[in-house]
């Protein structure tokens, strides 16, 4: 309750319309999906190199789950089939 | 007996007769000590994402293996005195396959049990929980 009361304060302090912003930053993103899952991969293959290109950006990094959606164990297989393109040189490991 | 997957990458300079008596050879190394060659995959003369020892190509072949992993041990050791082959990778696939297979058999057993019954459950579980969660979230918003 006192916390409350306190922050009630600062936006007096501060006034204008601020606080109102704080609700309205709560939107909804379409989930994404794991692309692994809904094709129904079991194994992902470090030599097709064409899969694994989707998920490194232009600066060779492993793209991160929470942008691309991947689920954790399908983001696991990826991630040592990356790291197992790149020492086959099918990947870079980095592109400037 | 386990399963490795022998990938190396040939030289771009070397013939193509060269490369084949190389793949025999390398072949009969891994034979000669009880292992079993189960396929033999060149993919073929590829780009390389980065230049090795100044080449910018190379010939990729893979071999697939059944073995104890002491031939594997000769096999690298092979590849590693051979100037022609510029990179080898060797890595077991064994678990990952009988990994694969498991999450195969599994949606597979729960396609011919469940069918329509699966879904049904699982969305009323759902329902409530994420009620729940609702007015959790405006409390931390707080």
């Amino acid at each position: 309750m006192s916390s409350q009361r306190r922050d009630e304060g600062r936006r007096d302090e501060r006034s204008g319309g601020g606080g109102g912003s704080q609700p309205v930053r709560r939107f909804i993103r379409a989930r994404k999906s794991c692309r692994f899952c809904a094709d129904k991969v079991d194994y992902i293959d470090y030599k097709d190199s064409r899969t694994l290109s989707s998920y490194i950006p232009e600066r060779g990094k492993i793209l991160p789950r929470r942008i691309s959606g991947t689920c954790a164990p399908h983001q696991r297989m990826l991630a040592t089939a990356i790291k197992r393109a790149r020492n086959a040189a099918l990947i870079p490991f980095v592109t400037d | 007996m386990r399963t490795y997957e022998a990938l190396f990458i040939v030289a771009p300079n070397v013939e193509e007769q060269d490369t084949e008596t190389l793949i025999t050879q390398l072949s009969d190394v891994l034979t000669n000590q009880g292992a079993r060659v189960a396929k033999v995959d060149r993919m073929g003369r590829r780009r390389l994402a980065y230049p090795i020892q100044k080449f910018n190509d190379g010939y990729y072949v893979v071999l697939t293996v059944e073995g104890t992993g002491s031939e594997l041990a000769e096999l690298e050791r092979r590849m590693r005195v051979t100037d022609a082959i510029i990179r080898f990778i060797t890595i077991r696939i064994d678990e990952d396959l009988k990994r694969a297979e498991k999450f195969r058999a599994r949606r597979a057993a729960r396609a011919a049990a469940g069918g329509g019954r699966s879904p049904q459950p699982r969305g009323r579980g759902r329902g409530p929980e994420t009620r729940v969660a609702e007015p959790a979230e405006e409390g931390d918003d707080r």
